[in-house]
């Protein structure tokens, strides 16, 4: 019986094996109803963006393969060929028309506000949120509509890098509307009590799917595959049984249909010269920039005084005070500060409500605080016993002999460490977009999203970076030399 | 009128005995040479002395403030033992991050709390008198051997002792350096300062030494007049530290 089984799954594996592979790339963290991994068995995706994707698999006599990818990078995971194509709630936009092949739509969104259920009828179009703070995932079409009315009605735009945590945080009152695809809303509307979202959509959207640019005859095929399955009612059932078939697909279907042109996308960046996308980025870089370097600057701050402390106490403390600011240290090193900034901002909002930007600073001043403490406990050991003795049998304190000779030359040794580590805080200081504050790396991926291209935003942000960084090594140099050099 | 007194000194580190006893005593105005061979322990019943190192045994007077056996001693202790008691380590140990004149008035300015420009002037003096005064902006490590140990010597007249012990100040000098050296601290006991050195050279203590101390295994062996201690000596370890001299 073993036998007859093994035999059977050898031959399934081997007629797998001979059919050709279609692989497709989506992010499962999107979850349902475009990806997710199935409660029953997580092994196996579902989700209607998994159903579209095995239709075209068929479609193309293929066994249909799931690339995972974070969702801000399946353009540029397609472009270089991780997989033919990239298809989970992906939006139709003119970048991605410009950069990559593109699909015909295969489903029609609209962009929805979501409040607290107490705000309903308050808020039914962007301009009435005037002043108020509006969340969304950044690198959207929703995104760009928030950014817009964030100059023409005054509105807050705070931008996250996944759709969960945007309703949570609506919930928490950080936030007064969000504004994303509907069917994210619905689902988030189950997931989260208590909230109420408008039914008149602000803007409408298509998700396609995307291949590498010059990968147009496949395009062509995947899309006659797509416009049979349209005719022949496959999607529609797909759509119904996922729960987001609505009156709106009908008329899409026959728009789709009737056209044999790919159907024009959704305008909401206006199509321009590349040049003038880029000079219109570079003020949003610019005041990026500065959020990074008052970031870093006072995130350093933090570290250095509580480090001087934590390290004085390890030092000179009795053994309780070493013995707690040693589990500090060593809990503070040992944890990714992503998963801190994480505690600090999400874990820590049932109890007190930090703003972002305060949060940031917090995580990343007291993640470097162990650090610095580890750099200034190593100086203080370093100079030398007779040093301090000298000093003693001069007649100084304790205290005297920390603040006059031993702080001053363990400062002297660890000038060099510290400036290391203030240049890594900086590039560590774009970690904190997973908390909304939008420093220069976020910035830089938004824009390039925008474009869709990362060239001249990655030298742009780059330059950036070694500006801010370059003359902080100067001097530190510089003071390093005038301690050491002779003054003869 | 004895300026320090020991008594019974013992100090032991793990299983070895440094300090087994040791019995001295030494009067105002007095300049003693401290000698005996390496590991014998003179560094360490100068660093006794200091309050450097704790000791299990004995007692030290230092013109009225006692140190006893056992942990730190108290902190009041300690602040008036300062104040009688001056040190010129071997190393010298002078301040890597400040210029000579700082160095020299730090512990007025921080402990006596003198005002800065009084605290320059007479620091100016003392290195003047040490003939090192040119070198006053000079950092630590720019200074020669002489020069350094010349200005650990000001640093610590600086704060006035009435007690100046000095560890081996004579293993870093070339004889005519031994002799500027010899004649300085001849003027300082002369000033009404007293003088404890430890050294190897029976040169130098028969030449400016007031009185010699011989030290081995932890104990005081043989003291007395230099010139009759180094010239006649009696105990083997006074013969042995003199053999050694001359083979250097």
């Amino acid at each position: 019986m073993r036998r007859i089984a093994l035999l059977a799954i050898l031959l399934a594996s081997a007629a797998n094996a001979q059919q050709p592979i279609f692989r497709w790339g989506g992010d499962a963290e999107g979850g349902a109803p475009f990806v997710e991994a199935d409660p029953n068995d997580p092994s196996k995706l579902r989700g209607f963006d998994v159903e579209v994707a095995e239709q075209i698999a068929k479609g193309l006599g293929k066994r249909p393969e799931f690339v995972q990818v974070s969702f801000s990078d399946i353009d540029q995971s397609v472009q270089r060929g991780d997989f033919e194509i990239g298809m989970s709630g992906v939006e139709d936009t003119p970048p991605r028309r410009r950069m990559l092949a593109a699909t015909i739509p295969y489903f029609e969104f609209h962009e929805v506000l979501t409040m607290r259920a107490e705000d309903r009828g308050k808020f039914s179009t962007l301009a009435a949120l005037r002043g108020r703070r509006i969340g969304t995932l950044g690198g959207t079409i929703a995104y760009e509509r928030v950014l817009a009315a964030e100059k023409s009605d005054g509105v807050i735009c705070v931008s996250y890098d996944d759709d969960v945590h945007p309703y949570a945080d609506l919930r928490a009152g950080r936030l007064d509307a969000v504004l994303l695809d509907n069917i994210i809303a619905v689902r988030s509307m189950r997931r989260v009590p208590g909230l109420w979202t408008e039914p008149n959509p602000v803007a409408t959207g298509h998700y396609i799917g995307v291949l590498a640019t010059g990968n147009t005859a496949l395009r062509d095929r995947i899309n006659e595959i797509l416009r049979a399955r349209m005719r022949d009612g496959t999607l529609e059932s797909i759509y119904r049984k996922w729960g987001i078939w609505d009156r709106y697909q009908p008329a899409f279907f026959a728009s789709v249909l009737n056209e044999n042109a790919p159907k024009k996308p959704a305008e909401t960046v206006a199509a321009t010269k590349q040049i003038d996308i880029v000079l219109r980025y570079i003020p949003a870089l610019l005041r990026a920039s500065l959020i990074t370097i008052v970031l870093s600057c006072a995130a350093m701050a933090l570290a250095v005084f509580a480090g001087v402390f934590i390290a004085s106490g390890r030092v000179y403390g009795n053994p309780l005070v070493r013995a707690l600011l040693t589990i500090y240290v060593e809990v503070v090193r040992g944890t990714p500060v992503l998963l801190q900034l994480f505690v600090l901002y999400y874990g820590l909002s049932s109890v007190i409500r930090l703003p972002a930007f305060i949060a940031a600073l917090l995580g990343l001043g007291l993640n470097y605080a162990a650090y610095e403490s580890e750099i200034y406990r190593g100086a203080l050991e370093a100079v030398p016993r007779g040093q301090l003795e000298a000093a003693r049998t001069l007649g100084l304190t304790e205290s005297q002999v920390l603040r006059l000779v031993r702080g001053p030359q363990a400062f002297r040794i660890a000038l060099a460490p510290m400036t290391n580590d203030f240049v890594a805080l900086l590039k560590d200081s774009s970690l904190v977009s997973v908390i909304t504050v939008i420093e220069l790396t976020k910035q830089t991926s938004i824009f390039a999203a925008n474009i869709g291209s990362w060239v001249i935003p990655g030298i742009l942000c780059a330059a950036l970076y070694l500006v801010l960084s370059l003359p902080l090594s100067r001097l530190a140099g510089r003071l390093e030399d005038r301690w050491r050099a002779a003054t003869e | 009128m004895s300026i320090l007194s020991i008594t019974n000194l013992r100090l032991r580190r793990g299983d070895r005995e440094i300090l087994r006893g040791v019995n001295a005593s030494v009067a105002a105005g007095e300049l003693v040479a401290l000698m005996g061979l390496s590991g014998g322990g003179k560094t360490t019943v100068l660093r006794c002395v200091a309050a450097l190192e704790t000791f299990e045994d004995g007692a030290i007077d230092v013109g009225g403030v006692v140190l006893r056996p056992g942990p730190q001693p108290p902190r009041a202790t300690i602040r008036e033992l300062r104040t009688r008691v001056g040190m010129v380590f071997q190393l010298h140990y002078l301040f890597e991050h400040l210029s000579v004149l700082d160095n020299v008035t730090l512990a007025p300015t921080q402990v006596a709390h003198l005002p800065r420009a009084e605290a320059e002037q007479r620091a100016l003096e003392l290195l003047e008198t040490l003939g090192v005064a040119h070198r006053r902006n000079a950092l630590p490590r720019e200074l020669s051997g002489g020069e350094a140990q010349r200005v650990a010597i000001a640093r610590a007249m600086a704060m006035e002792p009435p007690l100046l012990l000095m560890d081996e100040p004579t293993a870093s000098l070339d004889p005519a350096r031994r002799g500027e050296l010899g004649e300085t601290l001849v003027q300082l006991t002369g000033a009404g300062r007293t003088l404890v050195v430890t050294t190897h050279d029976d040169d130098f203590a028969r030449d400016f030494a007031t009185r010699v101390v011989i030290l081995a295994e932890g104990e005081v062996v043989e003291e007395g007049d230099p010139r009759q201690v180094l010239t006649n000596p009696q105990h083997e370890a006074t013969k042995r530290l003199l053999q050694s001299a001359r083979v250097r």
